[in-house]
Parts: structure tokens; sequence; C-alpha cells
């Protein structure tokens, strides 16, 4: 006779509120393990979706995910030189905030090199990739945009040709994917008065200058647009990433471009570890110290849960033992009800989990590995949190029965 | 052993404490109880019938004397001849002034419990248990939990219970205390009939001075002392 299934299922009500309790509480170190694995899944999206084997940044950065970077969009050119190198494509990755019919819109601007990169490694879950090098883009759908709708961002309007889903930036905000040169056009956007204000300053700056004063067209050339200006730099992007050769060794290409003075030169592993030891990592340890103060807590709490459903019992297990049950029928009376309060907790949490991460704002990953740890976890504090009711269970005398 | 009395208690004596706060519970307790003998142990409270009970029933051994149980030594002072809980186990049944029934389990799986702790299987507990309720006129109530059961009901499965594993002693402590008079004769027939068909020796703690008539014997405790009163 199981002894801990009948007082189960005498005191069902109790027994169901208590796990739904217990179930609370594990769904909140579920989810602790399950936001970590969504922070950690969003920050390196990018880098794994894209597929590059290297990576170009600014000299001396960590960009362009940990830290900003700026280099040539021309670079690529310099990249393709390389032998081995078969791709070199510009990225561009900026964050936004902006209105859009009145409601707050947050994105994060990732340009891809299109022609050589119309987006076919983002997964659509409708619409189509980019076809054209500008005024289109594909939406993440936690942007409450919606396909076929234009945004307007400075002077131009972009319509949302494809939509994704679980495109997440590091910080957390829906991504929005463009051309390489129209997200720069929407990072260096710049009001006509300013510009205005700018070719001013910067004929003014040619008058005074000696080489202004000898080559008086320059002056008619300095309020023109920045790009009939030869003598001004290329336009920048963050970083560009190179696809190999199957043949090519990496090591070989890496020590070229690292002999290069203006650039900094990272594998896709060595950015991705950038990323995660840089902005991930304090996060990583805030959630990892406060999984295990939860986990302590839960601990605590089964075990005082536990610990009144033992002294409920006393009288009962005095009885028992008079009527000569070993200790080993009580033991196994309070730890199967501990296990099985562990389990139906871990079930619980599991199953609301389930129904209640998707509404978070940000993605709650519970991977298997995280859930048999937990699972593991929880095995574990449902034995050690069932000792306190044992050693009450022992102190018993059958006598006890007699009053 | 079966021409061996149930019980049979010499010199009993139970000291707590010492020193100045030495305290006599019990002195010179005997009492011999025949197979299939029931005994009333009547005296007022404090006068030492629970510390007998408890030092025969090998809860709480005596601090000097011998008690055997079916003619076999089981406690020579406070030194064990057997395993104590074990040889309960076997051949001690008890009943209580309340029915001590475990709440959480039926009529029949508190006499059921009792059957799977000394071995038996669980379909032959089972059974078993069903036949002690239908010998004491529980059969119909065999699956209700002690809430759903009167006063009396219960008083029958704790009997039915304390009779499982057919000891050879039962010992009552005041069985009848909280029923009526009429379920409390009921009671006591009850036991008197189990003793003469079972074998059982029966000693009953009570204050119930109403059903003594259903005694085989009748002795009583004052001060720490067991005398011998009529038969």
């Amino acid at each position: 006779m199981n002894l801990a299934i009948k007082d189960i299922r005498h005191n069902l009500g109790r027994f169901v509120l208590t796990s739904i309790g217990i179930g609370m509480l594990l769904m909140t170190v579920m989810g602790m393990s399950g936001i970590y694995r969504g922070i950690i899944e969003d920050a390196t999206l990018l880098i794994d979706k894209m597929g590059g084997d290297i990576w170009i940044v600014q000299e001396n950065t960590r960009g362009p995910f940990a830290e900003l970077s700026r280099i040539p969009q021309n670079l690529t050119h310099r990249a393709l030189s390389v032998p081995g190198v078969t791709v070199a494509r510009s990225f561009v990755q900026h964050t936004i905030q902006r209105q859009n019919n009145g409601k707050r819109l947050r994105m994060t601007v990732v340009g891809v090199d299109w022609p050589i990169d119309n987006g076919r490694w983002i997964p659509l879950l409708s619409g189509r990739m980019l076809d054209q090098n500008h005024y289109e883009m594909i939406a993440d759908k936690s942007l409450g945009l919606e396909l076929g709708e234009k945004i307007k961002l400075g002077k131009n309007s972009y319509t949302v040709v494809g939509m994704t889903s679980s495109m997440i930036s590091s910080g957390g905000d829906g991504i929005g994917f463009f051309t390489v040169s129209d997200a720069m056009s929407i990072q260096f956007d710049s009001p006509g008065e300013a510009v205005r204000l700018e070719r001013a300053a910067r004929s003014a700056r040619v008058e005074r200058s000696d080489v202004g004063l000898k080559q008086p067209s320059l002056i008619d050339l300095s309020s023109q647009a920045s790009s009939y200006l030869p003598a001004l730099a290329s336009p920048q992007v963050s970083s560009v990433i190179l696809k190999l050769s199957p043949a090519a060794n990496i090591k070989e290409v890496m020590n070229i471009i690292e002999g290069w003075e203006d650039v900094s030169v990272y594998t896709s592993e060595q950015e991705r570890e950038l990323l995660l030891k840089g902005s991930v990592e304090k996060v990583r340890k805030q959630i990892g110290l406060f999984r295990v103060l939860l986990t302590i807590i839960s601990a605590i709490i089964m075990a005082l849960i536990l610990y009144t459903l033992t002294l409920d019992k006393l009288h009962s297990i005095a009885l028992l033992k008079l009527i000569g049950a070993s200790n080993w029928i009580t033991l196994k009376l309070i730890l199967q009800q501990a296990l099985i309060l562990g389990a139906a907790g871990y079930g619980i949490a599991y199953f609301l989990g389930q129904k209640i991460f998707p509404l978070f704002p940000r993605r709650v990953i519970l991977s298997t590995e995280d859930l048999i740890q937990l699972a593991m976890i929880v095995f574990v504090i449902s034995i050690l949190s069932s000792f306190l009711g044992i050693w009450k269970a022992l102190q018993v005398k059958p006598n006890e029965a007699l009053n | 052993m079966v021409d061996q009395p149930a019980i049979q208690a010499e010199g009993l004596k139970k000291v707590y404490g010492s020193g100045n706060t030495e305290v006599v519970a019990m002195e010179r307790a005997s009492m011999r109880v025949a197979r299939g003998e029931i005994v009333a142990l009547l005296g007022p409270s404090g006068s030492g019938k629970s510390t007998f009970l408890t030092a025969v029933g090998l809860i709480n051994p005596p601090t000097s004397g011998t008690i055997k149980i079916g003619g076999e030594l089981v406690l020579n002072g406070s030194k064990p001849m057997v395993d104590l809980k074990n040889f309960r186990k076997k051949h001690i049944g008890f009943v209580f002034q309340k029915a001590n029934l475990i709440p959480f389990l039926s009529a029949r799986e508190n006499v059921q419990i009792a059957l799977e702790i000394n071995g038996y299987s669980v379909q032959d507990s089972k059974n078993r248990a069903l036949e002690l309720l239908n010998e004491l006129g529980m059969a119909d109530r065999a699956d209700n939990l002690p809430s759903m059961l009167s006063g009396g009901q219960q008083q029958r499965v704790a009997i039915s219970r304390a009779l499982a594993n057919k000891p050879a002693v039962i010992l009552a402590d005041e069985p009848t205390a909280a029923l009526d008079s009429h379920l409390g004769r009921q009671v006591m027939e009850l036991f008197r009939d189990i003793a003469h068909n079972h074998g059982t020796g029966v000693i009953v703690v009570t204050h119930d001075q109403r059903a003594l008539d259903v005694f085989d014997a009748i002795y009583e405790m004052e001060d720490g002392t067991i005398e011998f009163r009529q038969t």
C-alpha cells in the first residue's frame, strides 16, 4: 500500500495548491535560465545566421557588436584581393528609436550587402527577400509592422516586403533588415538645414584657406553634395564579413589582414566570444546568481512544506510505529511525497512556462539541456528538503500514539 | 506454548527520574492472563495503569521485573530478551480510548496496513482485512474513511486492526471512554467474544463499572500496585 499516494488523495486540495505554489517558484527558476538562453541566442543570432568566416572591424576595437566600429566600405575590394576570400560583404548595424503611426518604434537596423547578400539566410514567415537596392525592408514581427506597410525613416519611406521572427539584437530590440546603402542613409540622415549649414561652413573654410584662394573652383565645389567631393572619405560601414573558399587556410588569411594597420580581424568564433564576454557576461552572472538564490529559496520552502505535512501526520506515524512499522516505511512516506511534490511542481512549472513565457517582451528559451538540469536540481532539492521531515518523523516514539 | 499463559508479568517496577526527582510509578505489579481470558484493570487516574499497559505492551520497559508473553521471556527488567519491535508487531494488538485510525486510510486499509507491515502480501492482507471487518459487522463500511464512521464503528475497525496479526495479547486502554453506555457495552462484549473465540488474552483498562460482568477477572491498581479483586 502506498501511504504517500493515499495521504495525497485524502488531502488533494491542499496538495494541488502546494504543488501550484512550488510550480510557480520553479517556473521562475526555469524562466531565469530561459531568459539567459534567450539573451545568448539573441546576442549571437546575427553572427551565427550570417555565416561569415572572418569579421574585419576598426583597428583596436571589438566591434561591431561589443563596441562601435567604423571602417571604409571600399575595404571589401581590398579584402577580395586576399587569396582564399570568395565573398566580402559590408555590414552595418545601429539602433534607432522613432515614431511610427503615433507609436514608438525601436529597431535595430541591420544593413545587408545587396545584391551579394539579399538576406536569404533570414528565415521568412511571409513575403520575400530584398529585391532592390533601395526602399525595401524585412521586419521582425516583434516590431509590430505588417507586410506591405510603409514606414518613413528620415527622408525616405521603406516598404516591408518580408516578415521574420525571433530576429532580435543583443539589446533585445527587433531587427529591421535593409540594404547597406539604405541602412547608412537611415543612420547618417541629416535635416536639410543641417546640410545647408555644413555646406556654408565648408565654403567658408575653403575661402579662408590658401587652396581656396589659389583654386576658386574649389569654393563652388565645396557647396555641392558630399559625393561630388573627391577628397572626402568614402562612406563608413560597421564591419566587413568574409567568406573563405573551402580550401583556404583561415590562419593565413587572417595573418595577411592583420598586417593591415587600419583594421582588426576576428574569426566568427572569436567575435562570438567577444560578444558573450563583453555585453552579456554581467547579465549572465546576474541571472546565474538569481537562479542559485531562487533554487535555495525553493529548497527552503519545500523543506518547510514537507516539515508541516509531516507534523500533521505525527500521530499516524506514531501509530504506524506502534503496530510495528519500520522507520523505512515512514521515511518512504515522506520521501515519496517530497518527490511527488517536486515532480508535480516541475510539471506545473513547465506547463505554466509554456503558456506565460511567450508573453514576455524578450525571448525565453527553454533548452532541453536546461530542463534536464533543472529536473535534476528539483530531484536533489526534493530529497534534501525531505530530510527535515524525516528527522522529525524519526524522533516520534510509538507511545505517542497512546496520548 | 499453547498451555502457557498469554501474559505473565511478575514484580514489575517502574521508576522515572533519579535522586530527588525519582518517582516510582509502579511497584510489585504482577498479573497473569490466560489464553482466552479477558481481564479488567481498574484504578483511579495516576494509579499506574498506563505505565503497566505500556510495560506489558513492550513500549516502555519496566525498571525491574519480568514479562513473559505466550510463555516466552521477553523482558527481564529493562533488558529485552527478544527484538521488542518485531515481537510487539507479531504478538500484541493495541486498542485505545480513541480509535486512533489513520485518517487517510479507509476502514479496510487501516486493518490491511497492519498485515502488510507484518509481511503479508497485498492480496492476502486485503482478504484478511475484509474477513475481520465482516466478523465485526463492518464489511459494509470497509471502504469508508474514518471520518465517515461513528465512534463505535471506528472502535470496531480499531479492534479488527488489533486482531489482524492473530496476537496472543490485546491491550485496550479505556476503549469505551468515548462511547455511550450502550455502545460501550457492545464493545466490551466484543472483546469478551474475541478472547473466548480466538484464545487471545485481553487486558482492558477501564473506568466503566457498568460492564464489569463481561470480564473473567478484575484487577485493581492503586499507587502503582495491582491487586486481584474478583473473578
